[in-house]
């Protein structure tokens, strides 16, 4: 519980001075952008919250494999936190594209134009039933199984979706293209500077989300023996 | 036994209860009746070219339908501990597995062998052409390979009949998606060469949700 402990503080403020360097990479250092002006700035937190979106899932799907394999408590927890975290990250990723999309495409979602769209909506829906699935599960054990199944046949059918979209938007006029603007040199160490303290965030989160879990369980535990004792 | 008769024996015992008792397939017919009417109503006069929503209303009839035909496939075991004897049975997991998954095959590929005459008739639309039968069969074997995964998942939870269509729908949502793209296709005349793509990857759709499936049932089912 210690080692942890200490893991999580240094996490702690290594995400804390991770995001304010970001800050100020993203509105002091990285230039204007020639074409969008100052809207572009959105860029660098809209991928990288999307980024550790799909990371967080990723993570997901090696808890549950590794939880069907060992029978781990400690992985299905990993699994559920990852999970949480990653929702909210995708929910971030969302919320900051649709701010950058209204002026843009002047659209808040447009959705069925855009594969990408299409493929995050899918992301929030599965795992979001993912996370109802648990909620209307009763025993850890059958919980922790049954969710780990679902994880791992949800993370393979996302993809499919957004390979059969992709085909199907190639049959049609491309409405929204991407722009084609090259990154420069300090708007790329700005974004991948983005990307690695999302990362470090991402862990921070999932550390004390797990932790978190752990605790409940120790909680259950002891309430569990009170009322054993309180019962003899 | 070897396991090729232990899965059609499983299948056989499916499809036999559902002779007797002729419950599911009664009440579903029905259901899609009521559906049909809806959708009637729902597009009536508002849509010049009945092709354009056709394949929408087929999906939505065929999703749901399938659904509640999913639903009972395993709660009607659990109802009467059926599931117990079956797993008690000397067989492995996936002969329960492919058993299962072709009953339920064989009775959405029944309902939609009874609706698709109907929505021919109301929609005033030929429907029974041969390869829009082959898109709906393999769509069919899409839902029923991830569906029995799932209902053997959902009916272990509170609200079941809810849970089933919340964790089925977005998983099959690629069999979905090219099923209606080759419907609408083929509806709308297209080329034979440009659906061949479609037709692939719905095909490989079913390969890999079957596969999927068989790897992780024997998780779901061994308590």
């Amino acid at each position: 519980m210690d080692r942890g402990f200490r893991a999580g503080d240094v996490l702690n403020w290594l995400s804390v001075v991770a995001m304010i360097a970001a800050l100020y990479l993203v509105f002091l250092y990285a230039p204007t952008e020639a074409t969008m002006g100052h809207l572009q700035r959105i860029f660098y937190f809209h991928v990288s919250s999307a980024w550790v979106g799909f990371f967080a899932f990723f993570v997901t799907l090696l808890a549950c494999i590794a939880y069907l394999h060992s029978r781990k408590r400690d992985w299905d927890i990993v699994a559920f936190s990852s999970v949480e975290v990653g929702i909210m990250f995708t929910a971030m990723a969302v919320i900051t594209g649709s701010i950058w999309a209204k002026p843009t495409w002047n659209a808040w979602w447009p959705w069925q134009q855009e594969p990408r769209l299409i493929l995050v909506t899918i992301l929030l829906l599965v795992y979001l039933a993912y996370l109802m699935l648990r909620a209307f599960l009763e025993g850890e054990e059958q919980k922790a199984r049954f969710a780990a199944v679902y994880g791992i046949v949800a993370f393979a059918s996302v993809p499919l979706t957004f390979w059969s979209v992709r085909w199907w938007q190639r049959l049609h006029p491309v409405v929204f293209e991407r722009q084609g603007a090259r990154l420069t040199l300090p708007m790329l160490a700005t974004f991948l500077f983005c990307l690695l303290a999302f990362t470090i965030l991402y862990f921070a989160l999932l550390l004390h989300r797990t932790r978190l879990a752990k605790l409940t369980d120790e909680v259950e535990a002891l309430k569990k023996a009170l009322r054993f004792r309180e019962g003899v | 036994m070897n396991s090729g008769n232990k899965v059609l024996t499983i299948v056989w015992k499916d499809v036999l209860t559902e002779l007797r008792t002729k419950q599911m397939l009664g009440a579903i017919f029905v259901f899609v009746l009521l559906l049909i009417v809806i959708f009637s109503f729902g597009f009536d006069l508002r849509v010049d070219n009945v092709a354009t929503v056709a394949p929408g209303m087929l999906w939505v009839t065929f999703a749901f339908a399938g659904t509640l035909e999913l639903n009972r496939s395993f709660s009607a075991e659990i109802a009467e501990a059926r599931l117990d004897s079956l797993l008690l049975a000397p067989m492995e997991r996936s002969t329960i597995y492919f058993g299962k998954m072709l009953g339920n095959l064989i009775f959405i590929s029944a309902i939609e062998a009874l609706v698709l005459p109907i929505f021919s008739a109301v929609l005033n639309l030929n429907l029974i052409r041969p390869v829009l039968l082959l898109t709906i069969f393999l769509g069919a074997i899409g839902f029923a390979a991830v569906g029995t995964l799932l209902s053997a998942i959902a009916v272990n939870t509170r609200a079941c009949e809810v849970m089933l269509p919340v964790l089925l729908f977005p998983i099959v949502l690629p069999v979905v998606v090219s099923a209606v793209k080759l419907t609408a296709g083929i509806l709308d005349g297209l080329p034979w060469a440009s659906l061949t793509h479609w037709l692939r990857l719905l095909i490989g759709f079913d390969v890999i949700f079957v596969v999927l499936s068989y790897m992780t049932f024997d998780y779901v089912v061994e308590s």
